[in-house]
């Protein structure tokens, strides 16, 4: 019993996981970057919705809104202060860094204006918990909240760029930067766009995250951001499906492991888990495998 | 064309590195009885606050803390910065000690032992003559090396691992050891026979917790109660916590254990309720402030025990007093961090008081001083009452074993 | 790659190695003049450490062209072998220099020994994917040092996994690695001379190394891996060589600042991924594969957030503010032109051409 327990905390844990990786692995397919910054606009989202829902009452779903609008803003100014003018620099490794400093820059207003104190957030999910087998298992709210919007979001995401002008062109982004220019397509805006749907999901991500977890520190964003960024690299970064698989498939080893083999080295298990995949499946578990030419 | 390039950022870079170097070595020359300019000048907040920002001339004492005021651990770090503050206003407001006025500067270490290093350091460029500090264990074991060193009077509120006593007499504690602690807390389980299966859940990848954890499973032996399980977590690792607890939950534990800080602890509270799993939860000190986070569903901390020096809500006048100011200047409930910071700062006052050092004297006599004061005195203080001193420095007081109840913390007779 | 002439080649190193001699003896005048802080007396060893960090990063992502996120993890191998051995033999080898000096030996070797079991298997991954297994790596290094409890009592050297209880130490034992209390107490041994010393060992180290027959073949493989295949260069070989390498001069690093601190802790601050990125901004502000401007940006990096500290709360802030500037100034093609246009060997140019 103990056992599916564990196994609807690993995919709790994952889903939120997968919907980080989700904006992740959206702005590495397109802006081919990793944006370290992704967790903090995660938790920009979370201390949004916390004063506007907690604090000043308005109805969870204008909060959730709020902060969408917010972080979607913030996504494209930062791509456009600091990452877009290192965009044709001499090393990917530049734009890297930047965000790096993005990261740093996003925590520490953060602690100027909002304080180090943990804020208690209060779940914006009124569902309640499923309870199974007599109460000794739950489900709660949250899992399935997070779940379902894991889901739709995929599905979206998926529809948005296949069937849409603006998915193909980003597309054709991801493919080739050049050649896409040559065809008439706007690679900044489709870039811009790129950063505003992952700030968007961002946003989401920091909803349910504080939902399922409710703690709020300038500091919450961070370390899910580098779990979520090693879960899409795990489903195959830049793969949209991947990053749902990867996302769970890591909630559940690490819950799992912390269950069965040690409390104590839980991240240890996780990262092994990871090499050895990557070392089977250089590529990750839905990635591409990339033909070297000559 | 490249190669132009490379000699600019490198010449830009030089000459950055030594206008650098420039400022620093003039820091350095000034005269260490006079603060530096940098502290005074610009943002700096603290010397307004004190209130005597025009005193320079005279002599004062010249107290320092650090802590980590950015980064995961900043809540605890900006506690004890807050908390000093308020004890030397206080004290200056009310004439100094001995009439000399107080000089006050706080350094960040984000919780990194060789940046509490370089902070001190930065501290005795001031000329920094007692340290209140520092916040976190890792980091005074880090520092004490260097105080004791210098022969440097060093006062730690919250540095709780016995290693920081180990090998020197110039350095005190505020707060109990961690030892200290988690022995305490198993005796007090054994003699009140609060439980008889017990649960653990520990932050292995911090000192103050798996400290208190080691001694207290030691203990434990000696008692009448059964270790269940214990699950750790670790600083990389702390938002899910359905599996230390479920695992407490099977082994049907009727006390969970937590010695960690009340950050992690709002988090298992919650996740132990959705998961409708009731047992008692007791802490240490660290757990205390947890009825303070923001927005927190107090109803969930309802029959927490927990043994601490300190309690935000106690009744006497002078923690009344010490709350009511803390929230006037800062806006938040102070902590036991706080609260110890605040105890430090008085304590240092009696401690000088009973010595009569003065300020114009060395930092190492004024140590060799305050070292034998401290043995001497006897301080009630928010954290304690007739707290007194041995020479290896640890404080002997006796905790409190406190009890939420209605959302507010209540004495256990 | 651009051609050197060995003047050209020998002239450059020379002024690398003269920056470094000339930086310590401008600072040992200083010391002995008593013009410098304790700020910056308490600097001068963590510079060292972060100047070979910097330089044996370089080693790997600047001259082997391979992206590494782990590089606080070999450091932390180094730190703690080294600190171990220097906690054990503290009675036994009372010359400071001797213990020290053993010290650094089994450090790097370990710290050398770990970056070649870890290379074996990672070093056939790529680029991101490469980065994400070696931060992968760091982290298990730092956790696994985190649950790792060694003493000794005069039956010998017990170890365990759980808790330091179940050493089941005697009563004369002691603990020397006591989980994520680490190691307290190592002999502070690490002084600034050994730091420069250190850096001009690891500087000849990784100069000689790019200027020698196997440097060339690394670098081949940097800048086209098939044809260097088709070459017949050891691919294997030559990237597992650089790699190890790296490993061992941050093993040094990790030695110095083992023994530059009373306590010795993993924690995700001085041996987590931030530490590896942290080096890894070192290395790209100074410019990839450039060792110089490593060193330089080693030293300023370190140095900021010090000097920003007359600005209390906003410390961090403008600390990140001022990297992200730098990065901009340093590496966005726009600036580049920008200075290129008027940097003063052009404009002496254009003023010898009116002329």
């Amino acid at each position: 019993m103990s056992f599916i327990s564990y196994l609807i905390n690993g995919i709790s844990l994952g889903s939120v996981y997968a919907i980080i990786a989700l904006g992740y692995t959206m702005v590495y397919g397109i802006a081919k970057m990793l944006n370290f910054a992704h967790g903090d606009v995660i938790m920009v989202g979370g201390f949004t919705i916390f004063y506007a829902v907690s604090m000043q009452g308005l109805p969870p779903f204008v909060g959730v809104l709020l902060a969408v609008v917010l972080c979607t803003i913030l996504g494209i100014t930062i791509e456009y202060i600091a990452y877009r003018p290192l965009r044709q620099a001499a090393s990917s490794l530049a734009v890297l860094i930047t965000a790096i400093g993005v990261s740093y820059l996003l925590q520490n207003l953060a602690l100027l204006i909002f304080g180090a104190n943990t804020k208690a957030f209060t779940s914006v999910v009124t569902i309640p918990a499923i309870k199974l087998a007599k109460g000794q298992i739950t489900i709660s709210g949250e899992t399935i909240v997070t779940i379902i919007s894991c889901i739709v979001i995929m599905v979206g995401l998926s529809l948005f760029i296949n069937k849409t002008k603006a998915g193909q062109a980003m597309l054709a982004v991801s493919e080739d930067k050049g050649a896409a220019q040559l065809m008439g397509i706007n690679v900044n805006r489709t870039i811009s766009l790129t950063f505003a749907i992952g700030s968007a999901l961002a946003a989401i991500a920091g909803m349910l995250l504080c939902s399922a977890y409710p703690s709020l520190t300038p500091y919450t964003g961070s370390m899910p951001g580098i779990k979520a960024f090693v879960a899409a690299v795990f489903g195959g970064i830049g793969s949209i499906p991947g990053a749902l698989i990867g996302g769970v498939v890591l909630g559940i080893i690490e819950i799992l492991g912390k269950a069965y083999i040690s409390s104590q080295m839980a991240d240890a298990i996780v990262f092994l888990v990871l090499i050895i995949v990557l070392l089977v499946k250089p590529t990750g578990i839905l990635g591409k495998k990339i033909q070297e030419k000559v | 064309m490249k190669k132009i390039t490379k000699i600019m950022s490198l010449i830009l870079a030089c000459a950055m590195t030594m206008t650098l170097l420039a400022g620093c070595a003039d820091a350095g020359a000034k005269d260490a009885a006079e603060p530096s300019s940098d502290a005074a000048a610009g943002t700096n907040a603290d010397a307004e606050d004190n209130g005597n920002a025009g005193t320079h001339t005279e002599a004062v004492f010249m107290i320092g803390a650090i802590g980590p005021a950015t980064g995961g651990a900043a809540v605890y770090g900006i506690a004890v910065k807050n908390g000093t503050e308020l004890a030397i206003k206080e004290i200056n407001e009310a004439g100094g000690i001995n009439g000399v006025m107080i000089e006050y500067n706080f350094q960040d270490d984000e919780l990194d032992n060789e940046k509490s290093v370089n902070a001190y350091n930065t501290l005795k460029d001031w000329g920094m003559q007692m340290l209140v500090g520092t916040t976190t264990s890792g980091c005074c074991i880090a520092v004490k090396a260097e105080t004791s060193n210098d022969n440097m009077f060093q006062l730690t509120p919250s540095g709780s691992a016995v290693d920081i006593l180990k090998d020197n007499d110039n350095v005190f504690q505020v707060c109990f050891t961690d030892p200290n602690q988690g022995i305490g807390a198993a005796q007090y389980i054994g003699d009140n026979s609060v439980a008889q299966k017990v649960a653990i859940i520990y932050d292995s990848s911090d000192v103050y917790s798996s400290g208190i954890y080691e001694k207290f499973t030691q203990e434990a032996e000696n008692q009448p109660f059964e270790i269940v399980s214990a699950e750790a977590f670790t600083a990389d690792n702390k938002t899910d916590f359905s599996v230390q607890l479920q695992k407490a939950k099977d082994a049907g534990a009727e006390l969970v254990f937590l010695p960690i800080y009340y950050t992690e602890a709002s988090l298992i509270l919650t996740q132990a309720n959705a998961m409708g799993y009731e047992p008692k939860f007791f802490g240490c000190d660290g757990l205390d402030g947890i009825l303070n986070v923001e927005n927190f569903d107090t109803s969930l901390a309802e029959g927490v025990m927990l043994l601490t020096p300190f309690a935000a809500d106690a009744e006497d006048e002078a923690t009344k007093a010490f709350v009511s100011a803390y929230q006037a200047a800062y806006g938040d409930t102070p902590n036991q961090f706080a609260a110890d910071a605040y105890d430090a700062v008085y304590i240092i006052k009696a401690a000088i008081e009973k010595s009569g050092a003065m300020p114009t004297e060395s930092v190492s006599d004024i140590c060799d001083k305050l070292k034998v004061a401290m043995t001497e005195i006897t301080v009630d203080g928010l954290t304690g009452e007739a707290m007194t001193w041995d020479s290896d420095g640890a404080v002997n007081k006796s905790p409190k074993a406190m009890e939420i109840v209605n959302g507010n913390y209540s004495l256990i007779q | 790659m651009k051609k050197y002439k060995i003047t050209k080649n020998v002239r450059d190193n020379i002024l690398t190695y003269g920056i470094v001699i000339l930086a310590y003896f401008i600072i040992q005048m200083m010391i002995h003049t008593g013009k410098i802080s304790s700020l910056m007396q308490g600097l001068l060893v963590p510079l060292c450490i972060y100047v070979i960090l910097a330089v044996s990063l370089n080693l790997t992502v600047g001259i082997l062209g391979e992206l590494s996120l782990g590089h606080a993890g070999f450091m932390c191998v180094g730190a703690f072998t080294s600190a171990f051995f220097s906690k054990c033999m503290e009675d036994v080898i009372t010359f400071g220099f001797l213990r020290f000096a053993l010290a650094l030996l089994i450090g790097s070797l370990s710290a050398a020994l770990v970056g070649f079991l870890i290379g074996m298997p990672v070093l056939r991954l790529k680029g991101d994917y490469l980065a994400i297994v070696t931060l992968a790596f760091g982290e298990i290094i730092k956790n696994v040092v985190n649950v790792l409890y060694i003493g000794k009592d005069s039956s010998g050297i017990h170890f365990s996994m759980k808790d330091s209880l179940s050493l089941g130490l005697m009563e004369d034992g002691e603990v020397i690695i006591n989980g994520a209390q680490g190691i307290t107490g190592t002999p502070k041994d690490s002084t600034f001379t050994i730091g420069i010393v250190l850096i001009i060992l690891t500087l000849f180290i990784v100069l000689n190394l790019i200027h020698s027959r196997d440097g060339r073949a690394i670098m081949a493989i940097r800048d086209n891996i098939i044809a260097a295949e088709s070459i017949g260069i050891n691919i294997t070989k030559y990237k597992l060589m650089a790699f190890s390498i790296s490993a061992a001069l941050a093993g040094v690093a990790g030695v110095l600042y083992s023994h530059n601190l009373n306590s010795l802790m993993a924690t995700p601050k001085n041996f987590g991924y931030n530490m590896s990125i942290m080096i890894l901004v070192f290395v790209v502000l100074g410019g990839i594969g450039n060792i110089r401007g490593s060193i330089i940006a080693a030293v300023v990096l370190t140095l900021l957030p010090e000097l920003l500290r007359g600005l209390n709360n906003y410390r961090m802030l403008i600390y990140a503010i001022v990297l992200i500037l730098m990065m901009l100034f340093n590496w966005s093609p726009k600036l580049v032109e920008l200075r290129k246009r008027f940097s003063p060997r052009r404009l002496l140019n254009r003023t010898r051409e009116v002329q």
